[in-house]
């Protein structure tokens, strides 16, 4: 890959492969949440069925914001954003290579893994594949809004302990239409849900890189 | 090609604090400008002011050049290499990785070898950066500035951390940038080592 926008990216995945293996802690947190819920709710396979797609949606959001404090932070602590500013890219080219490296180091491992969890639950194999399509189609969005939220406390101290509180209720919706995809599955209903949460995410990923940019702005001024 | 750098009525202010106004000057291509006072009288601001970091509170910035005058903030940091107090550097690549990917972020491919040489790092190239020193952390640094191949230097404390072989490098790199028809501008207590215009900040 050549180009500024990839070697931003080649980059980025590098360091998140490096940094202590980030996309690894992501995903073993989700796979003891997924372990950990059924040996609290027992052996009862129709409800942890039920329960399957808003569980494994929260703790796919949960594990993805492991890593998200990281995404600008470390850039900026260090000096690198200053200089990745005054690149040819703009903020928001470097905005969206941010959030693509890190649906590629977190949300994209937590979707392929997803399958294998949805074994805990006894999820059928319509509600596995909508679990994984909505998975697919809504993690880009947990990296959109949660780069959002990483711009925005950049130059806060314990900002890593604020940006939860700032971007979980903004991820409501895709956490809605994401279990609301695996219900739909379970029950042979039409699944509009799908629908929304794809709106909902190509929405976030379209906004996202304008208004960390900006975020990114105001703290590189501050 | 730039052609001048220009101040007029600069005024800054940090918060509610007003850091330094009034501020004028002019620096031709092929110039250098060191620029003193005392602790916080404002010299990274007014460098981060020219990368267009921040905006003026009053006054304005002009980077003059062949195809024009440049007076946007973002616009003029496309002219500007870069050397800041953070060292920019990550722990987990190595030299050779760090100056390449700037080299390709900036455009300046091909040029990593014979500037790794240049600023005596070439034995490090597959070292990672969590091994440098400080020293060799700031000639990685100038290596970047080298491969930017941009027109107008902004340094803060260039010689911090440096030997006397580093300090001597960083004079002829600088040297060298003005005698290439480029801009040097340096916020240091120290002696530059080469012929340059002062700019001295009074706290406002």
């Amino acid at each position: 890959m050549s180009g500024p926008f990839a070697s931003l990216l080649v980059r980025d995945l590098r360091l998140a492969a490096r940094s202590g293996g980030s996309a690894a802690l992501a995903l073993a947190f989700f796979a003891l949440v997924a372990t950990l819920v059924p040996l609290g709710v027992g052996a009862d396979l129709k409800l942890l069925s039920r329960i399957a797609g808003g569980v494994l949606w929260v703790g796919a959001v949960l594990a993805a914001l492991l890593s998200l404090d990281r995404l600008y932070q470390g850039d900026f602590d260090d000096g690198s954003l200053d200089l990745i500013a005054l690149s040819p890219l703009s903020l928001e080219q470097v905005a969206l290579a941010k959030l693509l490296a890190h649906w590629f180091s977190t949300g994209l491992p937590l979707t392929l893994l997803s399958p294998l969890l949805a074994l805990l639950f006894g999820l059928s194999a319509e509600g596995t594949w909508a679990l994984f399509l909505s998975l697919l189609i809504g993690t880009p969005a947990v990296s959109a809004v949660g780069a959002i939220g990483a711009s925005l406390t950049l130059s806060l101290k314990r900002g890593g302990l604020i940006l939860p509180l700032i971007i979980l209720p903004l991820l409501a919706p895709a956490v809605i239409f994401g279990a609301g995809a695996v219900t739909a599955a379970l029950d042979h209903l039409p699944n509009g849900a799908l629908g929304l949460l794809s709106a909902f995410s190509l929405a976030a990923v379209l906004l996202s890189p304008f208004a960390a940019a900006a975020c990114v702005r105001l703290n590189l001024a501050g | 090609m730039i052609v001048s750098l220009t101040a007029e009525k600069l005024a800054c202010v940090r918060g509610d604090r007003p850091v330094f106004a009034d501020l004028d000057f002019r620096v031709a291509a092929g110039e250098a400008l060191v620029v003193e006072g005392a602790n916080g009288a404002g010299k990274t601001s007014l460098l981060r002011l020219i990368a267009g970091f921040l905006s003026p509170a009053t006054g304005n910035i002009t980077l003059n050049t062949d195809s024009g005058a440049i007076s946007d903030g973002e616009e003029r940091g496309r002219y500007v290499g870069w050397l800041g107090h953070q060292d920019g550097i990550k722990p987990q690549l190595s030299v050779g990785e760090q100056l390449e990917f700037f080299a390709h972020l900036y455009g300046a491919r091909g040029a990593v070898p014979p500037t790794l040489e240049r600023v005596g790092l070439v034995r490090q190239r597959e070292l990672p950066c969590r091994y440098l020193s400080a020293g060799q952390k700031k000639r990685l640094g100038l290596a970047r500035l080298i491969v930017s191949g941009r027109d107008l230097w902004l340094l803060d404390e260039p010689f911090a951390a440096l030997d006397t072989a580093g300090r001597a490098l960083t004079a002829e790199l600088m040297t060298a940038q003005c005698a290439a028809g480029g801009i040097v501008v340096a916020a240091t207590h120290d002696a530059l080592g080469l012929a340059a215009r002062s700019l001295r900040l009074e706290a406002a």
